[in-house]
């Protein structure tokens, strides 16, 4: 096992590795960088000035030396300057990480407290009228987009309170950040939540069809024990692998989510710094969300190895 | 690795049908759910067809008269604004959603199979690469993947469905080489090599068509999702641009505002995406428990 998570570990080295020089080279690839775009913008056209501008970026540069620079200056923990603000990219990220964690954290919660019980309850009533209307709210709440659903929220809170529950000063107080953050949170989780109850259904129905349920029914074991017991535990990990991963895949419901709500966490930043063709935000933030994705992904497996017994890896 | 005879499967269940109608009243009536799916994936692609017979207004054309009219006879979905019928925006946004969700769909699945299929049956360095390939094409979530590729690729109708379809790539690449690597270990594989074919050849002629089941249905699940991608991309303002009808794009401009002032430009963008996407899933859904024996329950 100790091989294969050595392996496992570099391979992931690799893919961020791969992920890095990707980003970097997408990024190279657009037509008119950030220069082009303020001499646009303010209607210069000094040549001059241009190229001063383009050398002071380091735009000027072999895209190669670029790309090394940034490598090593990130592994000293310098990751440039927006070209927005000026200020350190560092210092524009990190102050923006802790809102979007909580909502992140908010809408795993919401989506496992719903998701997990009502898709076992699907599964032990396979083929009922309440498995039916239970599995067309969670292909609903696939199919709906998130930023529209946070949209009828807002519409509903317009209606009933003549309200917007959006983000616009500073939260006082433990309480009114939650409040405040638990709608938008809902919104999100809402996809997540359809998606564990899905996953929890199949997983539960593929268990209830195992010999040792069947045993466990011959010998008499209640259709509760059964159910909670037998079945639920082993459906349960399967179920954990992909809370695991969605964990990281929230990060696409709560781009479109913060940018209703207004909410300035690092998700909405993202797709201004896109407009904006701010580079070195841009390469950081989609960065560090592949490490996440990556990291996590790899923590699953490890546990998986861990908490299942039936699995075992050679080398 | 089974195909399915559904010839014979259905004449084993009683069913007692034949004819393209009498199987599809049969499956119907046996997946009602699928059905409902079909049924509004159908009327979404007749909307796309003849959106030119199904309104009054061109979808593009500003009337500074008619900005922000509420619903009423004349704009049965009232008009945004600038003074642009809703209807007919929604109708022909039918044809844009459809465009990106097919052509991003099919453009994935065509690069997915192609690197599926080699890596599969090939194997060996050429495997190792592209399975590290893929590694890096998952790392990011799809949203974010595509919202890279819009950036990097600059807005437009074809740029859209490029950059959509890329994150479908490896999910169709891994399926594929995954059925292709069993496929590959068959006898008539075996037996078609005995007699000198060549290798390119049984990899089309021979194991490429029996990937086509599996296929199918993770196509199916791949279009609701980019039909959601497509109308999420366009709010963010990085998918299809200006003046073209997309849907996701309807509900940018200054959403949120719109939430007080005029309702009906947020609701109805947001009931066509929904309906059509939802209608994909439940077709996608059927279509797995149809096609794919170790899904049934």
């Amino acid at each position: 096992m100790g091989a294969y998570m050595i392996r496992r570990f570099l391979l992931m080295i690799l893919t961020l590795f791969g992920m890095s020089v990707l980003i970097f080279v997408m990024l190279r690839v657009v037509p008119g960088n950030i220069v082009d775009i303020l001499f646009d913008s303010a209607g210069m056209v000094n040549p001059d000035d241009k190229k001063r501008l383009e050398e002071e970026l380091g735009l000027d540069r072999p895209i190669v030396q670029q790309y090394v620079s940034w490598i090593t200056n990130m592994m000293k923990g310098d990751l440039g300057y927006s070209y927005v603000s000026e200020k350190p990219a560092l210092d524009e990220i990190l102050p923006r990480i802790p809102i979007t964690a909580k909502l992140a954290a908010l809408a795993l919660f919401f989506s496992v407290l719903f998701g997990v019980p009502l898709g076992v309850i699907s599964a032990v009533r396979q083929n009922t009228g309440l498995d039916y209307v239970l599995r067309v709210i969670s292909l609903s709440g696939l199919s709906l987009p998130s930023f529209w659903l946070g949209l009828l929220i807002l519409m509903a809170f317009v209606q009933y309170t003549g309200w917007i529950p959006i983000y616009s000063d500073e939260p006082r107080g433990f309480w009114q950040e939650l409040w405040l953050l638990s709608i938008p949170a809902a919104a999100v989780g809402f996809r997540a939540s359809a998606l564990i109850m899905r996953l929890t259904r199949s997983s539960m129905l593929e268990v209830l069809r195992q010999d040792y349920i069947r045993t466990a029914r011959a010998k008499g074991a209640t259709t509760r024990s059964v159910n909670y017991d037998h079945a639920l535990r082993n459906a349960v990990l399967p179920v954990v692998t992909i809370i695991g991963i969605e964990a990281a895949f929230l990060i696409g419901g709560l781009i479109v989510t913060e940018t209703v709500f207004n909410i300035p966490g690092v998700a909405r930043f993202l797709v201004e710094a896109i407009r904006w063709r701010d580079y070195p935000i841009v390469q950081n933030l989609v960065m560090l969300i592949a490490v996440v994705t990556v990291v996590v992904n790899f923590l699953v497996d490890m546990a998986y190895v861990v908490l299942d017994p039936r699995i075992k890896y050679e080398g | 690795m089974a195909t399915i005879d559904h010839k014979a499967e259905l004449a084993r269940a009683g069913a007692g049908v034949s004819g393209f109608w009498g199987t599809s009243l049969h499956l119907a009536r046996r997946y009602p759910l699928g059905a409902a799916g079909a049924l509004l994936v159908l009327i979404f692609v007749l909307t796309a067809l003849f959106a030119g017979y199904l309104t009054a207004f061109d979808p593009t054309t500003t009337n500074p008269r008619s900005s922000l009219a509420r619903p009423s006879p004349e704009h049965i979905l009232g008009a945004d604004f600038m003074g642009r019928d809703m209807w007919s925006r929604i109708v022909y946004g039918a044809r844009i959603s459809l465009a990106v969700g097919i052509g991003s769909t099919v453009l994935g699945c065509f690069f997915g199979v192609f690197i599926g299929l080699m890596s599969g049956y090939f194997g060996g360095w050429l495997d190792l690469l592209t399975q590290r390939l893929m590694d890096i094409l998952q790392a990011l979530p799809l949203l974010v993947m595509a919202l890279l590729m819009a950036a990097s690729l600059g807005p437009s109708l074809t740029n859209t469905i490029i950059a959509i379809s890329i994150p479908i790539i490896p999910n169709v690449a891994r399926v594929i080489r995954s059925n292709t690597l069993a496929l590959r270990e068959m006898p008539y594989v075996e037996a078609a090599r005995a007699v000198g074919m060549d290798e390119w050849k049984i990899a089309v002629r021979h194991v490429l068509p029996n990937t086509v089941a599996p296929l199918i249905v993770l196509a199916t699940a791949q279009l609701g999702s980019a039909i959601l991608t497509e109308a999420s991309l366009s709010f963010l303002g990085l998918g299809i641009p200006e003046p073209h009808p997309s849907w996701g794009r309807m509900l940018s401009e200054s959403a949120a505002e719109y939430v007080r002032t005029a309702p009906w430009l947020v609701v109805f963008p947001g009931i066509a995406i929904s309906l059509a996407v939802f209608g994909t899933n439940l077709l996608g859904d059927a279509v797995r428990d149809i096609l794919d024996p170790r899904e049934r329950s």
